[in-house]
């Protein structure tokens, strides 16, 4: 067998001296770059791509925040000021395709850059993955999950906001699991409580923690698995299980990360 | 023609004009609001219309109250046909002038209008019995207290009365048809009425004419006075409802608005030939605000929103910072919203368009602690079966609460300081943004 080759990740300028242009931006986001939980999940993602030879690159160091947190929280400056500095840097690339596993870049990239001047064929990781099950690119192998029952947590930002509640379902299943839906689900799916800026802040004095509330869903589901599908709400919904102190029996995991293991990658 | 039929013609006429009086008077409040063009996309929003507002296709995501307000608003559009006749027959002193024209049709009309006043009538009470027996969370939220509480039960009492009054009516007509009265041609079927008031037979002429021409009387005054009702009450979403969604927000939930007057400031900063001491260009318009402090700053589409709410409080069952006992209410902000435009309204009227009352929807109405609360999650927005936006007046006092008065909770103002100076929300460097491919 192949020894583990040591794992790769090319930038948009490692590409560009050599002249070359990769077929998808992966757009990393903040917390996929620095929040320690998350960074496994960009790793799984890009050895999934690795696995598939396909030809992506990141941009590194060149990445900045889309201004996503800045807008909701009401900075409408700092937000543009981001966006259009983004904007500089991804034309300076001539990017025309990004993939990322974070629905707020999602949705900011998708929706409110095109007015700024940039425009971009974007999608969310769920659905880069499952449009290369499609294709036949990507094969699904090996069975960890099957029969192991598999709740999603829609984000608020790739669901209610852009609609997309079956990629991520159409994953689970493809792993041959037993998607098991949550109380509140799709369209009436509960937030994990951190959209909106409100990841960067203590909440406002109530009863109790969104993300506790959200557990009475998860101890009614009983899953094996919460899939998420954004680095808050897997931030969240971890802290939500651990305050239940159900983390031996519950786990959290991105869709990304349940292929990457079902795959051996 | 004689007496009676002066005071009907007269009495419609009243009621006709102080209508007009007060939609002129809400419209003038709406259009206090920014401009803004929802004339795009005409046949999306048609459809839109069809499905939302006409079709109820959201009210039956809740199916007991849905199925129940179908009843009543199927009631409420079929049985106005026959108000057509009840108006005519008021003005000309005729008797079921529709009758003869329309023949056995017309038996099946007043068999459907009886049938479903029945509905209403049923539907009205279970509602009376959910908002004030049954313990139902929406409807006991801290903003329902007193008057909302109270006009809700005012709508539901007069609608019960106003379909006793019809059916009364009807099993009165019905007897006397039965006796061969004069001027009472035989016409209509009556299944319900018959039901409910067959002991009417037993009655004198007499005694059946004054029911009649009471339960006459009462329906069709409290008819007009309950379209006068309706620009005091929340129940103005019989009316607005249908032009609301229609202008509804036909882009992704997720796709908040780049504020043009910032965006202008900001191509400047990224434009190496403008010059930074140029004295701006000559303009007769005031520099626009950065959101809205005061319902002046909203746009028109938002107040006209506040204006179709009618507190079912869908949106705050859904939204997970009122689920948690947050101060927030989205149903909250649309009250306030319209509370507030009254009063600017009131205001207006009284001392003309340079008073100002120093007081602002942002503080006196809603406060900051409700906007903080939000998680911008659209709940609110998916759950309105009117397509009314909370959410976007909640950003538009962020907005202002940030850009203009500097409110800024500390977390959030490190936060800003941080995607300043690194590019993240956290303070990591930009130059270690790549350092988890190597860890």
């Amino acid at each position: 067998m192949e020894q583990e080759s040591a794992f790769k990740v090319s930038t948009m300028a490692d590409l560009a001296t050599k002249g070359e242009k990769p077929e998808v931006l992966f757009w990393v986001g903040c917390a996929a770059s620095f929040d320690d939980r998350a960074k496994k999940v960009s790793k799984a993602f890009a050895k999934i791509l690795n696995s598939i030879a396909l030809n992506y690159a990141i941009l590194g160091t060149e990445e900045s925040c889309t201004g996503d947190p800045a807008k909701r929280a009401g900075n409408e400056f700092l937000f543009q000021m981001q966006a259009m500095t983004n904007i500089q840097v991804l034309e300076g690339y001539e990017v025309k395709k990004i993939v990322t596993t974070c629905p707020h870049c999602f949705n900011t990239l998708k929706n409110e850059y095109p007015s700024l001047g940039g425009n971009y064929d974007v999608m969310h990781h769920s659905q880069f993955l499952q449009a290369l099950i499609d294709e036949g690119r990507l094969k699904i192998e090996g069975g960890t999950f099957k029969g192991k029952k598999i709740s999603f947590h829609d984000p608020c930002y790739l669901g209610r906001a852009n609609e997309e509640y079956e990629a991520p379902r159409a994953l689970i299943q493809e792993l041959d699991a037993d998607l098991v839906e949550l109380k509140r689900c799709k369209s009436k799916g509960l937030c994990c409580g951190a959209g909106g800026a409100q990841m960067f802040k203590e909440s406002e004095a109530g009863e109790k923690e969104i993300n506790v509330e959200r557990m009475d869903d998860v101890e009614e589901a009983k899953p094996d698995v919460v899939a998420v599908g954004c680095p808050f709400c897997m931030t969240m919904m971890t802290d939500g299980v651990k305050s239940k102190e159900k983390e031996h029996e519950i786990k959290v995991y991105d869709l990304a990360e349940l292929i990457a293991e079902n795959n051996n990658l | 023609m004689g007496i009676a039929n002066i005071v009907f013609a007269f009495l419609l006429l009243g009621a006709i004009v102080w209508f007009a009086q007060n939609i002129k008077k809400i419209s003038r409040n709406i259009n206090l609001g920014k401009d803004i063009d929802l004339n795009d996309r005409k046949s999306e929003r048609w459809k839109k219309m069809f499905l939302v507002a006409i079709g109820q296709s959201k009210m039956v995501k809740k199916p007991i109250s849905g199925v129940l307000h179908i009843l009543v608003y199927v009631g409420f559009v079929i049985i106005n046909i026959e108000m057509l006749e009840i108006v005519l027959d008021g003005i000309l002193g005729t008797h079921r002038s529709f009758a003869s024209p329309l023949g056995p049709f017309y038996d099946a009309l007043i068999f459907s209008f009886e049938v479903l006043a029945f509905l209403v009538l049923f539907a009205c009470v279970v509602f009376l019995i959910r908002r004030n027996i049954l313990n139902i969370k929406r409807f006991g939220f801290r903003e329902m207290i007193g008057w909302p509480k109270t006009d809700a039960n005012i709508i539901l009492i007069v609608e019960i009365l106003l379909m006793f009054a019809f059916l009364i009516m009807n099993a009165a007509d019905n007897a006397l048809q039965i006796k061969g009265a004069d001027h009472y041609t035989e016409a209509g079927a009556f299944p319900v009425s018959e039901l409910m008031f067959g002991h009417f037979v037993n009655y004198s002429e007499a005694a059946l004419i004054g029911i009649e021409r009471g339960a006459w009387w009462f329906h069709i005054i409290g008819v007009l006075l309950f379209l006068n009702y309706l620009p005091y009450s929340k129940h103005f979403h019989i009316i607005l409802a249908f032009p609301n969604v229609f202008f509804s927000k036909l882009d992704p939930k997720g796709k908040f608005d780049n504020m043009e007057s910032v965006k202008k400031e900001v191509e400047m900063m990224f434009d190496p030939s403008a010059d930074p001491y140029a004295a701006p260009a000559e303009s007769d318009t005031p520099p626009e605000r950065f959101g809205a402090k005061d319902v002046t700053d909203l746009n028109w589409k938002q107040l006209m929103d506040a204006y179709s709410c009618t507190e079912c409080g869908r949106c705050t069952q859904q939204c997970p910072a009122s689920q948690t006992g947050k101060l927030l209410s989205p149903r909250k902000i649309m009250m306030d919203t319209r509370d507030r435009l009254e009063e600017v309204g009131k205001i207006l009227d009284k001392h003309g368009a340079d008073h100002n009352d120093g007081k602002a929807l942002l503080g006196d109405f809603i406060k900051e602690e409700e906007l903080w609360a939000c998680t911008t999650c659209n709940a609110c927005v998916e759950a309105c079966p009117v397509s009314i936006n909370p959410l976007s007046i909640i950003m538009d006092m962020r907005r202002s609460l940030v850009m203009e008065e500097s409110k800024i909770p500390n977390e959030l103002a490190g936060m800003f300081t941080n995607i300043e100076n690194n590019g993240a929300p956290w303070q990591f460097a930009q130059s270690d943004r790549a350092n988890w491919v190597n860890e």
